[in-house]
């Protein structure tokens, strides 16, 4: 499939849970074309402040929408808060590989488990559906229980959640990566599927390695131009360095050096 | 009413002839590829391509990049895959373009790997001209090449005896004197100018009190740089009769008009590919436009045109 820059029509944009935000564009194309893992890259308005395109993460698809969910932590995501309905966004993608699950898709057995942390929930709803046949299993960890979204969507797919806060105010007390040791203690998964920060996908490598279960990675990473250019966002793997833009965001766990 | 004329975009730098002045510079274009799906790459008066050094380099530790106000600091670190490897897997997709292509080249050690890289690259016919990127700000060396006029001069002239391909020299624009140094690179018989590469920069993150960029500094580049460029551009046009190609931070035809009235004979857009990979062919558009409305029939009518505020 091939890249497409497109003038984007939104259809929503709203504040979600405080501090995140949901939106909504009208893309045929790339909702036809999108895998569950792959971004868009979107210039947040015609300006030279903030000059660079931001990266985010597909959400979901449905018919010709294209979901994303974004954090307003800095200049970009402010701006984009402010982007209405019927306005145009300029947007490259869908671009990277996403997650590998065409197998995977088709089976109503398989045991799969997707770990999110934070923010780490959008692309893995994307990914939800596409397993929704075997009904995976979600691990959801956050700072506190304001910061866990999606929970609706994942339970709407059928979903099985068990969620982790660091201050202990929703599911287990400590790191989503602690809960997925124990949670191991009992299943043993075909595969992990894992997108959050770093030192979170570190410890899942860890894990998947010691217990020898295949896990896909998504990895975060600031961009110039996220089409594999200007080589700015390299991760170091075992065969030397690669963009997270194009080679990733996914990567599987034994191919990155820590 | 008389139809007008399309104005003619073409101009020579050296032996080198584009049918427009507008291309693309080194290191934000990849080797072209990258941009296919996203642009007609005919259309662009030449490619650039990123810096190729004689073995492969692995690049300067993440990150990388770093957005600033209306920039972004880069320390990329030359990452390539040398020049074998580029001849066998990038450059069959260049020849295939029909396009002028011009290869970048550094050295990392000694300036004799500029010669073999020279010696190389002459026997390709598909390649238009060669760039020497002698100013480079991330190969942390105490000093550039292009830093110092003696040292530009005796580069230039070593290479100068190996082809007869328009060879282009890029400059930093970190130096106490550009004149001087685009003095030394025209006496040792440069067919033109590359100006200017990225300015020296950093940038702290305050909470951890770190750099933001994994080399500590990097190179300079997009909209945050554009006056001290077109301000080279000029202080170089003055002294120097060798055709100019000017960059730093064009966005759009406004900012590549600058730089042709300074001085320039061909412009390079960089920065503005990762913001919009459509930048390139819209200048070349509005250019075509501006030169209409001016009633300009070539692009000498353009070239260094500056008249002062007076007037």
């Amino acid at each position: 499939m091939s890249i497409a820059q497109i003038k984007a029509k939104i259809i929503s944009n709203q504040r979600l849970n405080g501090n995140y935000g949901h939106l909504e564009f009208e893309s045929g194309l790339i909702a036809k074309h999108a895998v569950a893992g792959q971004f868009v890259n979107i210039r947040v308005a015609d300006a030279l402040e903030p000059l660079l395109r931001r990266p985010m993460s597909i959400h979901g698809v449905k018919a010709s929408k294209v979901k994303i969910i974004y954090e307003i932590l800095g200049k970009g995501t402010q701006i984009l808060l402010t982007r209405k309905p019927g306005e145009f966004l300029d947007i490259i993608g869908p671009l990277g590989n996403g997650f590998n699950y065409p197998r995977l898709a088709k089976s109503t057995q398989a045991t799969n488990i997707l770990i999110a942390g934070g923010m780490g929930v959008a692309p893995l709803i994307f990914l939800a559906e596409k397993l929704k046949l075997s009904k995976p299993l979600v691990l959801i960890g956050a700072r506190t229980k304001k910061q866990i979204l999606c929970l609706q969507e994942f339970k709407a797919l059928g979903c099985t959640l068990k969620l982790a806060t660091d201050d202990g105010s929703v599911g287990f007390k400590g790191r989503v990566t602690d809960l997925l040791r124990i949670v191991l203690e009992q299943t043993k998964p075909l595969g992990l599927f894992s997108c959050g920060p770093h030192p979170m996908l570190k410890t899942v490598a860890q894990i998947a390695h010691e217990n020898k279960i295949p896990a896909q990675l998504s990895l975060e990473e600031h961009m110039a131009c996220g089409i594999g250019a200007c080589l700015g966002c390299e991760v170091l793997t075992k065969t030397g360095y690669k963009s997270v833009c194009k080679d990733g965001p996914v990567f599987s766990s034994e191919e990155l050096i820590w | 009413m008389v139809k007008q004329k399309k104005p003619n975009l073409s101009v020579k730098i050296g032996n080198l002839d584009l049918k427009n002045p507008i291309m693309v510079a080194s290191g934000t274009f990849g080797y072209a590829e990258e941009f296919e799906d996203l642009i007609d790459l005919r259309k662009l008066g030449a490619i650039v391509t990123k810096t190729i050094t004689l073995k492969g380099r692995q690049g300067n530790l993440p990150p990388r990049t770093c957005e600033t106000p209306a920039g972004m600091l880069n320390s990329i670190g030359l990452e390539n895959p040398g020049i074998d490897k580029f001849i066998r897997e990038k450059l069959p997709f260049l020849k295939k373009l029909g396009i002028p292509v011009i290869v970048s080249i550094a050295a990392e050690e000694t300036p004799d790997e500029f010669v073999i890289l020279v010696k190389r690259l002459d026997q390709i016919p598909e390649i238009s001209a060669i760039e020497l990127n002698i100013s480079c700000p991330n190969l942390q060396k105490d000093k550039l090449i292009s830093q110092d006029a003696k040292a530009t001069f005796e580069l230039v002239s070593a290479v100068r005896k190996f082809t007869e391909k328009c060879l282009i020299t890029k400059l930093s624009p970190n130096v106490t004197s550009i004149t001087q140094i685009a003095l030394a690179a025209q006496s040792a018989g440069a067919d033109a100018l590359a100006l200017i590469n990225t300015l020296g920069g950093m940038s702290i993150d305050v909470n951890k009190r770190t750099p933001k960029l994994g080399a500590w500094v990097g190179g300079l580049s997009g909209p945050a740089i554009r006056p001290v460029a077109v301000k080279m551009v000029w202080e170089a046009y003055n002294k120097i009769k060798i055709p100019i190609i000017g960059m730093g931070g064009i966005m759009d035809t406004e900012s590549a008009l600058e730089f042709f009235i300074a001085g320039a004979t061909a412009v390079s857009v960089g920065t503005a590919n990762f913001v919009d990979p459509q930048a390139s062919l819209e200048i070349i558009a509005g250019l075509q436009q501006y030169m209409m409305d001016n009633n300009m029939q070539n692009l000498s009518s353009l070239t260094g045109r500056l008249k002062a505020c007076k007037d």
